[in-house]
């Protein structure tokens, strides 16, 4: 796209107009994108709670209730309901208020960007349960098949994720397998023509379940004080 | 395009149809082959990605023409940019707000509608030479026209492609899905399938136009479209 040699303004401007122009069209930019950010910013944040509480009740299908809770190396505390965003793990429990497992967010560098992922986990059988995927910018139609292949789902009926008997480490890292060359209970058998996704599901899964999980076991207890009150209906 | 950049079009019926057939950005102009080609796996994918871009030519193609008289040559190409990279952080943001399903869906793709050629072109060729009114229309157009592109591959890679059209399925369970289709080299294939026939219909044309001409050589009406 040359300048068209019949329009030529026959002075150029003075740089100031220039600078000028483009500082007044920033300026107008800038207040378009804070207005525009402003007025969606509750609405997103809101459809990013809503997103979350479903993929919590998605992972963990047997729950009707759930509880946020922090968890860091001095302890796992109860969160307030409205701090959906800042919770390290949501733990679900059945109409009697018996925990059915717990929702974990993991995530890990895909093709084209972080790959956010919640897992269900459950104590009681130390396996991974249900994995879906929270944020992705994954190749729609390729990458984007680890949340609905059902093959690849398959892999999280009972993805093994013991802890040694001290429960510090996984007795066996989560790896992400070729497709087809699924041996093992703790291995993941990848999506053909999504390696590197189902790659990033697996290393989401290893490293989040490797911090998470050992904490998890050495502050247990705190998910089964029952705190009625607390509680919130889906 | 046009034989005296100064002098603005008046508007007519064709600064709206221009975009949708005879200067189709997609098919004949080749405009926007990226988003064309990546976007289109889905007949819903490409119709949001259609409305998107739309929107962001329709947004910039008004602001451009009011600020034609105040833009200097020298920073055009900036400014423009500038104006388009806000309204697509618009669309980003109002996509988000709509539904997280459909953001998750167009992934990287919102965003990449800044660098697409269609709306760049538009601005410089048209938007910023013409009074408002004309400039809205045709990106409108030029929008429909891009619309009906992508549907035209949507349509067709998520039939054969997954079995299904708009998500629903067609063909029944048993139906073995084209893979190919919905995978990047399937694109290429429609698009040059599209293509074909736009250079086809074209060359009829042409040939008729000239049988015409041979016949009545007094005859002055121009064709719509050539």
């Amino acid at each position: 796209m040359s300048r068209n040699p019949g329009t030529a303004s026959p002075a150029p401007p003075r740089s100031m107009a220039l600078i000028g122009t483009l500082g007044g069209i920033a300026i107008m930019s800038g207040l378009l994108v804070a207005t525009t950010f402003q007025l969606t910013r509750e609405r997103i944040l809101q459809n990013r709670r809503e997103a979350l509480e479903r993929a919590v009740f998605e992972v963990l299908p047997e729950a009707t209730n759930r509880r946020s809770f922090f968890l860091n190396e001095e302890g796992l505390q109860a969160l307030a309901d409205d701090a959906l965003g800042q919770a390290s793990l949501y733990a679900g429990y059945d109409d009697s208020g018996a925990l059915t497992g717990v929702a974990i967010e993991g995530s890990a560098r895909g093709y084209q960007d972080v790959v956010k992922v919640l897992y269900g986990y459950s104590l009681e059988r130390e396996c991974i349960t249900g994995m879906t995927v929270l944020q992705s910018s994954e190749t729609p139609g390729l990458g984007d098949r680890v949340e609905t292949d059902p093959a690849f789902q398959a892999n999280f009926e009972c993805l093994d994720a013991r802890l040694n008997s001290e429960s510090t480490a996984l007795v066996q890292e989560i790896v992400t397998v070729k497709h087809g060359k699924k041996t093992d209970s703790w291995q993941i058998d990848a999506i053909s023509g999504a390696t590197v996704t189902s790659a990033a599901v697996g290393h989401a899964l290893q490293q989040s379940a490797s911090e998470i999980l050992p904490l998890l076991h050495r502050y247990e207890a705190a998910l089964y004080e029952n705190t009625a009150e607390e509680r919130t209906s889906p | 395009m046009m034989k005296d950049p100064r002098a603005p079009e008046a508007l007519s019926w064709s600064v709206f149809t221009q975009g949708i057939w005879r200067d189709n950005p997609v098919f004949v102009m080749l405009l926007g082959l990226c988003p064309a080609l990546a976007v289109s796996n889905t007949a819903s994918n490409a119709l949001a990605m259609g409305l998107a871009t739309t929107f962001v030519l329709l947004c910039s193609g008004v602001l451009v023409s009011l600020l034609r008289t105040v833009i200097p040559q020298q920073v055009r190409i900036a400014s423009y940019i500038i104006v388009i990279a806000t309204f697509v952080t618009i669309v980003d943001y109002a996509i988000q707000a709509i539904s997280l399903e459909l953001y998750k869906a167009l992934g990287a793709f919102i965003q990449l509608i800044v660098v697409n050629c269609i709306i760049l072109g538009r601005a410089e060729a048209y938007a910023s030479k013409n009074h408002v009114l004309n400039a809205f229309v045709n990106a409108l157009g030029m929008g429909v026209g891009f619309t009906f592109a992508m549907l035209c591959l949507g349509v067709v890679r998520e039939v054969l492609g997954s079995g299904t059209l708009f998500g629903v399925s067609l063909f029944g369970p048993d139906f073995q899905p084209w893979a190919v289709f919905v995978l990047p080299p399937g694109g290429f294939f429609i698009l040059a399938f599209w293509l074909f026939l736009f250079a086809v219909l074209k060359k009829r044309k042409q040939v008729r136009m000239a049988g015409r001409q041979a016949t009545s050589e007094t005859e002055k009406e121009v064709p719509r479209a050539t």
